[in-house]
């Protein structure tokens, strides 16, 4: 009995902590795919990351095309990352630059559209 | 029990899990021919790179050696004695320079004039040559630069390697290294030097030996520790140095003649023992943020006397410097601040007068650095400090960078330093003459005289470009220093003097350098600068410019490589000349005229060459010359005739005082 008590309190315990965790990770780690062709394009998309008030970190990878961030969620989700990138021209899987902005890109940075 | 067992277990789980996350952001690699001499685009410091390869390309047995391909530092020779390379940056000698290893301050007081020559080149990694104010991060002493020197890390190091060298002025040195790595996360290396120099070399028949005799043993374990997982990672260094030096004339006996006026001749002997520990933490999660704590404690005993002057100096230091790094909102805006103390406690005995003296300060430093990781950058650095000696001061150092178009960076630092000058220490090369020593003040609370104030100001501009296709860059620095007091040291009075004051008047160092670099086809490289330095100090006798320094220098370097062959097989050829025009000489004019030097040096040009030769990966031999032109100053000594007369001097070195040489030496490894 005892056990099964113990072993629910740190099941819910660890639960609570982990949901803690998720909503109120200071320093949470994400690496996610962004399109993207050169070095004007590394710029303008960490620059874009950057904007985003609770993004600490941002590198963007220009081989991989993957962008690592590290982000405080008290203030910033990650789909607010990936509107700013779309609003500079950078599609992701979730948010999508529109035509117009992506038409007035750089020739150099036309990335292919998925 | 259960309880805690079970978090700790989900604590585990939660960790590992974050690991495999960090290990695939890392790993990317790119692969490039590595050279010699890095130039930054990006870094906001003026700050050049010199890589192992670089070193490869002399004979660089110490690090007093390891410049002379490279346009940014001048190396003189100090006296017609002891054979000591001296370096300058921007036209001043090492004392005002900052000279780290590993970030801790390494040649600096006591060890100011012989410290370079006490690091073998096979330890060293790289160099980073910052021109300009630097870091606040390190201390307050820097005025016209930084040098900072990585040893080889343990765990990055190879099993065994073996350095052998001869040269035909009969100095011979042998490099072992051994390293061990215990686990992934331990490894340690033991380094041995030795060198010697066994016979006398007279080539300019003045009677006196060209270069001393002598030997060193040197010998360092390190410790490395670095744990990606906890984020720890930790350095321990345990390090003994012995050297001996004998010179003077040929048939002096320090058996026999020592401190008595049979023969003249010097000996100096140095026993330094170091130890130091570096531990790290990256806090986790958090890359961008990290706390350091390095402690170094350095003994260093040199026990000298050159003809009848005696001079003894022992310095037992502690130096510590705590240092937080961390970001304010994001990696675009990061600081580092912390504490320093430092404890230097000399016993310094000039002719038997006690000037001893214990110094310690403590100093607390901010440093932010703002990049928009694009084309601007700055870092503007304080700190404040507290020095029974110096008094409480504050310390400004700004570094601006901006990139205005393609590939070109333009660049301004501007900085303070303040600094105790340790006249005889420095000045040590003076003891070889029959000169008198006087400290004409006697207020301030170093021998008399106050610290030393300077400001340094500079811009540089480098452009990167093709021409016909081949890479090419063109770089333009100016820097100034502009002294507010100064501890003057004055051979312009007397050739029988020499004198310590505090400045009075202007005293300033101008220093202009033009630098173009091409690959003219592949693997053949040109290097070459032109240097322009107006150092000026007012003396009592009047303005002057700065003793044994040349107003127009030149550098050439050449280098040839063919192409690697499948098992590493390949030819390196190098070539360097430097040119020097005029300098000014110190004043002979009241000495009779075989002991008179002519008011300026002439111009002259020295040359060196290398050829390396790979049999594989592991095995090299080279070959190589130094002043293959055969170029000798004249007189090197004055009054070697009569070296316990009224114009004996032995520190008027403007050029080589041993002719040509020749080298040969081998590298093997063990991978």
């Amino acid at each position: 009995m005892k056990n099964i008590v113990l072993i629910i309190m740190v099941s819910f315990l660890g639960f609570s902590v982990n949901a803690q965790d998720v909503k109120k990770n200071k320093n949470a780690k994400y690496d996610i795919e962004v399109n993207g062709n050169c070095e004007q394009c590394q710029k303008r998309i960490q620059k874009a990351a950057f904007s985003v008030s609770g993004v600490k970190s941002a590198n963007w990878n220009i081989e991989t095309h993957q962008l690592s961030l590290i982000l405080n969620e008290e203030k910033v989700t990650l789909l607010d990352v990936k509107k700013a990138l779309a609003k500079a021209g950078h599609d992701t899987d979730e948010v999508k630059a529109t035509a117009e902005v992506y038409e007035n890109l750089h020739s150099c940075c036309k990335y292919d559209r998925k | 029990m259960k309880k805690t067992a079970l978090l700790l277990m989900l604590l585990f789980t939660a960790i590992t899990y974050s690991q495999e996350k960090q290990e695939n952001l890392e790993e990317v690699k790119i692969v490039k021919t590595k050279k010699g001499l890095q130039k930054s685009l990006t870094k906001t410091t003026n700050t050049q790179v010199v890589t192992s390869k670089e070193l490869l390309k002399a004979a660089c047995c110490n690090l007093a050696e390891s410049f002379e391909t490279n346009p940014s530092i001048d190396v003189n020779f100090s006296d017609a004695l002891t054979g000591t390379k001296q370096i300058k940056m921007l036209g001043l000698t090492s004392p005002y320079l900052m000279i780290t290893e590993e970030n801790i301050p390494s040649v600096r007081g006591a060890s100011q004039a012989y410290g370079l020559s006490f690091t073998p080149g096979t330890w060293v990694e790289s160099i980073q040559i910052t021109k300009g104010a630097g870091s606040v991060v390190n201390g307050y002493e820097s005025i016209s630069g930084q040098i900072n020197t990585e040893l080889i890390k343990p765990l990055g190091d190879i099993p065994f390697f073996l350095n052998a060298y001869g040269s035909t002025d009969s100095r011979f040195e042998l490099n072992t290294h051994f390293n061990r790595k215990i686990s992934e996360d331990w490894a340690t290396s033991l380094f041995v030097h030795g060198n010697t120099r066994v016979s006398k070399n007279d080539m300019n028949d003045d009677g006196f030996l060209d270069n001393p005799l002598g030997k060193q043993i040197n010998i360092i374990n390190r410790w490395q520790y670095a744990c990606a997982e906890t984020g720890w990672v930790s350095f321990l260094n345990v390090r003994f140095m012995k050297d001996e030096k004998q010179t003077g004339e040929l048939n002096f006996d320090p058996n026999r003649d020592k401190l008595i006026t049979n023969y003249w001749g010097s000996e100096i002997n140095t026993e330094r023992l170091d130890f130091s520990s570096k531990v790290g933490y990256v806090f986790k999660d958090m890359p961008y943020q990290s706390i350091g704590f390095q402690n170094a404690f350095s003994s260093h005993n040199q026990q000298s006397y050159f003809g009848l002057n005696q001079y003894d100096i022992k310095q037992q230091s502690y130096y510590s410097n705590l240092i937080f790094n961390s970001i304010i909102s994001n990696t675009m805006h990061k600081f580092a601040t912390g504490l320093n103390f430092t404890y230097d406690n000399y016993s310094e005995f000039v002719n038997l007068s006690d000037v001893s003296r214990i110094d310690n300060s403590v100093g607390t430093f901010f440093e932010y650095t703002f990049d928009n990781n694009d084309k601007f950058s700055l870092i503007a650095g304080g700190r404040f400090d507290y020095h029974n000696r110096l008094g409480a001061f504050f310390t400004p150092r700004l570094h601006v960078k901006y990139n205005p178009w393609e590939k070109s960076v333009l660049r301004f630092s501007a900085g303070r330093g303040k600094r105790a000058a340790n006249i005889f220490a420095e000045n040590q090369n003076l003891f070889g003459s029959s000169r008198t020593f006087s400290v004409l003040d006697t207020n301030g609370k170093i021998y008399g005289l106050n610290p030393e104030i300077a400001w340094n100001y500079g811009m540089s501009f480098t452009q990167n470009f093709k021409l016909f296709g081949k890479s090419a860059d063109v770089s333009i620095d100016f820097y100034r220093t502009d002294f507010q007091n100064q501890a003057v040291v004055d051979v312009m009075q007397s050739p029988q003097e020499v004198l310590f004051y505090n400045l009075k008047g202007n005293s300033h160092a101008n220093s202009l350098q033009l630098d173009f670099n091409l690959e003219i086809i592949k693997h053949l490289n040109l290097r070459t600068a032109y240097k322009y330095y107006d150092i000026s100090t007012d003396y009592l006798s009047g303005s002057f410019q700065r003793p044994l320094q040349a107003k127009h220098r030149f550098f050439a370097n050449l280098e040839f490589e063919t192409h690697i062959k499948d098992k590493g097989q390949q030819w390196k050829f190098d070539y360097t000349v430097n040119w020097l025009g005029k300098q000014q000489l110190p004043n002979t004019a009241s000495n009779p005229s075989q002991d008179r030097l002519p008011e300026f040096s002439p111009e002259f040009a020295v040359m060196n060459m290398q050829i390396t030769r790979t049999f594989s990966s592991t095995f090299e031999m080279y070959i190589g010359g130094e002043n293959i032109g055969n170029y000798r100053q004249d007189k090197a000594i004055l009054g070697s005739d009569n070296p316990f007369g009224p114009n004996f001097d032995t520190s008027i070195v403007y050029a080589p005082v041993f002719g040509q040489m020749y080298y040969a030496g081998l590298r093997f490894k063990i991978k």
